[in-house]
C-alpha cells in the first residue's frame, strides 16, 4: 500500500533519484498483489435457482469476511527488505524527527568522520527537492533522494525500490532519513535494523509525550544541537524523563552535530551494534 | 497526514476483496481500530470521500469497532487499560509494559451486493 504517492497525479507521484544520474520512478504499487488474503465467500445464491430468463440483477447483499491488517502491504515489504538487509549483513537505520532536527547535518559529520572505516550508503526521503541528497553525494557516498509529493514519510516499497538501485556492498551501514515528520512514519516500518529519533534542544522537553509513538517505536534517542544549551532554557533530564515513560528502554546520544560534540559515543553505538 | 495512507489502504483491501467475490459495490464496511493506533478519527473522516470517490467504497457506511488499549506490565504482570503509550503500571507504577491490544488497524469484513 503506498497511500500519498497520487499516482494519478503527475505532479505528486514518487521519484526516486540519484544525484549524479536522475531516473524518474514510476511507482508500481497497485501491481504488488499480495495473495494473501482470506476470502470467505458466503454464496447466498447457492440454494435456490432462479428460473426466470431476464434477470439475475437482485439485490443480496453478502457479508464478506476480510480480517486483513490495512499496513500489511508495508509490513509484507519491510519484511522482504529486513530478509535482504540481514542476509547481506548490512545495518539499516531509519532517521526520523521533525524537520530541522538535524538529520543531515549529523549524516554528514558521521559519514566523513567515518567513511575511512565502514561502506556508507544513503537513502534521502523529503517531499520535494534534491538538496540533501547533494549535501550527501558532496561527500562522495552513494546517495538516492526519494522524493515522496505530497507524502509525510517513507514507505517499505520506496526503499526496495531505492535499496535495488544503490547495489549495496555487504556489511555496509545504510542511512535512511525519513521525512521530516514526527507522527506518520512511525506507522510505516521499513525493515530497519534499528530505529533512531532525533530531537534537538530547541524543541521542548515535553515533545515525547507529545508524539509518543515516535519514542515508542524507537531504539535510541540522539539530543543534537546540545551547543546551544547556554542560550536556552531547557532540562535535558525532564526530557529523558518523559521520553523513558514512554519507552524505558530508550537509549540516549547528546551531540552537536555543528562542533562535533558528543559524537564520539553514537559512533562507539554505530560500530558495535552493526555486529549485532 | 498518514490518515490518507490509511483510508486509501482501506480503499485496496475493498477492491480486492469485491473483485474476488464478484460484486459490484459495499454497502457496509467494518472496521478495527485501536486506540493506540496512532489514528485520529477527525482526520480520517476528512480525508474519507476524496479517497473513496469512483471506488467500490464510495457509498458505503463505515462501521467502526474501537479496541481499548490493553498492556501488561514486565514487572509485576497487572493487565491494565491504557490511554497514552506513556501510562504506567497502577501496581507498582514500573514503566516497562508489553502492549497486548489497542495498535489494531484492520479491515474485519464487508457487505458486498
Ligand atoms: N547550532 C546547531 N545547529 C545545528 C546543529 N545541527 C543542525 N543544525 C542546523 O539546523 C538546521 C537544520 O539541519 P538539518 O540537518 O538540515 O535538519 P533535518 O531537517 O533534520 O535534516 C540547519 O540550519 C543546521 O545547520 C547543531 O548541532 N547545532
Ligand atoms: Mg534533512
Ligand atoms: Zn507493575
Amino acid at each position: 500500500m503506498c497511500g500519498t504517492c497520487g499516482c494519478s497525479d503527475g505532479e505528486n507521484k514518487v521519484t526516486i533519484k540519484n544525484p549524479k544520474e536522475i531516473i524518474s520512478h514510476k511507482h508500481d504499487h497497485h501491481h504488488h498483489d499480495n495473495g494473501h488474503s482470506h476470502n470467505h465467500d458466503h454464496h447466498h445464491d447457492n440454494g435456490h435457482s432462479h428460473n426466470h430468463a431476464h434477470s439475475h440483477n437482485h439485490h443480496h447483499e453478502r457479508t464478506v469476511s476480510v480480517e486483513q491488517d490495512i499496513l500489511q502491504h508495508n509490513d509484507l515489504m519491510a519484511a522482504r527488505n529486513k530478509g535482504y538487509f540481514e542476509a547481506k549483513h548490512i545495518f539499516a537505520l531509519n532517521l526520523v524527527s521533525s524537520p530541522g532536527s538535524g538529520k543531515t547535518s549529523i549524516l554528514e559529520r558521521t559519514l566523513k568522520d567515518l567513511k575511512g572505516e565502514l561502506d556508507f550508503y544513503v537513502i534521502e526521503g523529503d517531499q520535494q527537492t534534491m538538496n540533501d541528497a547533494d549535501r550527501i553525494a558532496a561527500l562522495n557516498i552513494p546517495v538516492m533522494q526519494i522524493n515522496t509529493g505530497k507524502g509525510c514519510h517513507l514507505e517499505s516499497d520506496m526503499v526496495y525500490d531505492a535499496v535495488k538501485k544503490l547495489d549495496i556492498k555487504d556489511h555496509a551501514v545504510l542511512m535512511i532519513e525519513n521525512v521530516g515528520n514526527l507522527v506518520c512514519p512511525s506507522m510505516f516500518n521499513l525493515g530497519e535494523s534499528k530505529r533512531v529519533v532525533i530531537i534537538s534542544t530547541t524543541e521542548g522537553v515535553d515533545k515525547p509525550i507529545k508524539y509518543p509513538d515516535m519514542f515508542h517505536t524507537s531504539d535510541i534517542c540522539i539530543i543534537n544541537k546540545i551547543d546551544l544549551l547556554p542560550y536556552l532554557n531547557i532540562d535535558l533530564s525532564k526530557l529523558k524523563e518523559y521520553a523513558l515513560k514512554v519507552n524505558p528502554s530508550l537509549q540516549f546520544f547528546e551531540v552537536s552535530a555543528t562542533t562535533g560534540e558528543g559524537m564520539k559515543a553514537w559512533y562507539t553505538w554505530l560500530k558495535t551494534n552493526r555486529k549485532k | 497526514m498518514h490518515e490518507l495512507s490509511v483510508a486509501l489502504g482501506i480503499v485496496k483491501i475493498a477492491e480486492n476483496e469485491t473483485k474476488k467475490a464478484k460484486a459490484k459495490s459495499v454497502e457496509v464496511i467494518e472496521l478495527e481500530i485501536g486506540l493506540l493506533a496512532g489514528i485520529e478519527m477527525s482526520s480520517l473522516d476528512y480525508v474519507w470521500p476524496s479517497a473513496v470517490k469512483d471506488t467500490v467504497l464510495e457509498h458505503a457506511e463505515k462501521k467502526i469497532t474501537f479496541i481499548q488499549g490493553k498492556a501488561k506490565c514486565i514487572d509485576c504482570d497487572t493487565v491494565f487499560n491504557i490511554k497514552h503509550l506513556y501510562d504506567n503500571c497502577p501496581t507498582c507504577q514500573g514503566n516497562f509494559k508489553g502492549i497486548l491490544q489497542g495498535k489494531e488497524l484492520r479491515v474485519k469484513a464487508l457487505e458486498v451486493v
